[in-house]
């Protein structure tokens, strides 16, 4: 392959990656509240960085680097739910979430159900709201 | 490829503006560590764009570290959230 075609294609990837980043940006600017924020901002987290990565591969070209940028790109996936779901989590039970826009609250019929099953014999020091 | 990189360099300075701005104006805590969450991707993009334009690796260990612990931040911010008024 000739070394222009590498480059249009590295430039192609690197422009997906920061259109990835601006759809990001543009979603935290716009959207109403949390839970929609954080869909958005999982793009350039995720898939921007994928491209970038590829980008990068795609003009070293050294087999050496490939299980680096695997590695970068596998732990990305591994944590950016964990920290996705504590910041969810902690939005759902502190109530920072609209209501009006939800069409459906699946955990809340869940949490009140859990509820009801344990109110009889509830051990008085337990403390519900922790966990 | 010197277009391509001042048109990426402006792509992720307008995304980076809009995050600071989440993170001025709030409202809340949580918005904020995600728009954090959000910059510090911005940034890692911006180091792997230049790694790949110049051809050299020296912020790759950075990179690799930032996504293994750059979790650690947001999960401690929410753990400590308050209730909302």
């Amino acid at each position: 392959m000739s070394d222009t075609l590498i480059d249009v294609v590295t430039a192609v990837l690197m422009i997906g990656g920061a259109l990835m980043s601006v759809a990001a940006g543009v979603g935290l600017l716009r959207f109403p509240d949390l839970l929609t924020r954080m869909h958005a901002a999982t793009k350039p987290q995720v898939l921007g960085l994928l491209l970038f990565l590829l980008a990068m591969g795609l003009q070293m070209r050294s087999w050496v680097l490939i299980p680096v940028l695997l590695v970068c790109w596998i732990f990305m996936l591994l944590t950016v739910p964990v920290s996705a779901h504590m910041v969810g989590r902690a939005g759902y039970r502190t109530k920072h979430l609209r209501r009006d826009l939800l069409s459906m609250d699946e955990l809340d019929e869940v949490v009140e159900k859990a509820a009801n099953k344990k109110a009889p014999g509830r051990n008085p020091t337990e403390r519900p709201d922790e966990t | 490829m010197t277009s391509a990189v001042i048109i990426v360099g402006l792509l992720l300075g307008f995304a980076a503006l809009c995050a600071l701005y989440r993170i001025a104006r709030g409202p809340s805590i949580l918005d904020r560590v995600l728009a954090i969450d959000v910059l510090l991707a911005i940034i890692g993009g911006a180091l792997a764009v230049d790694m790949a334009v110049n051809r050299h690796l020296d912020n790759i260990v950075l990179l690799v570290g930032i996504s293994v612990i750059g979790f650690i931040g947001s999960v401690t911010v929410a753990r400590f959230v308050t209730d909302r008024k």
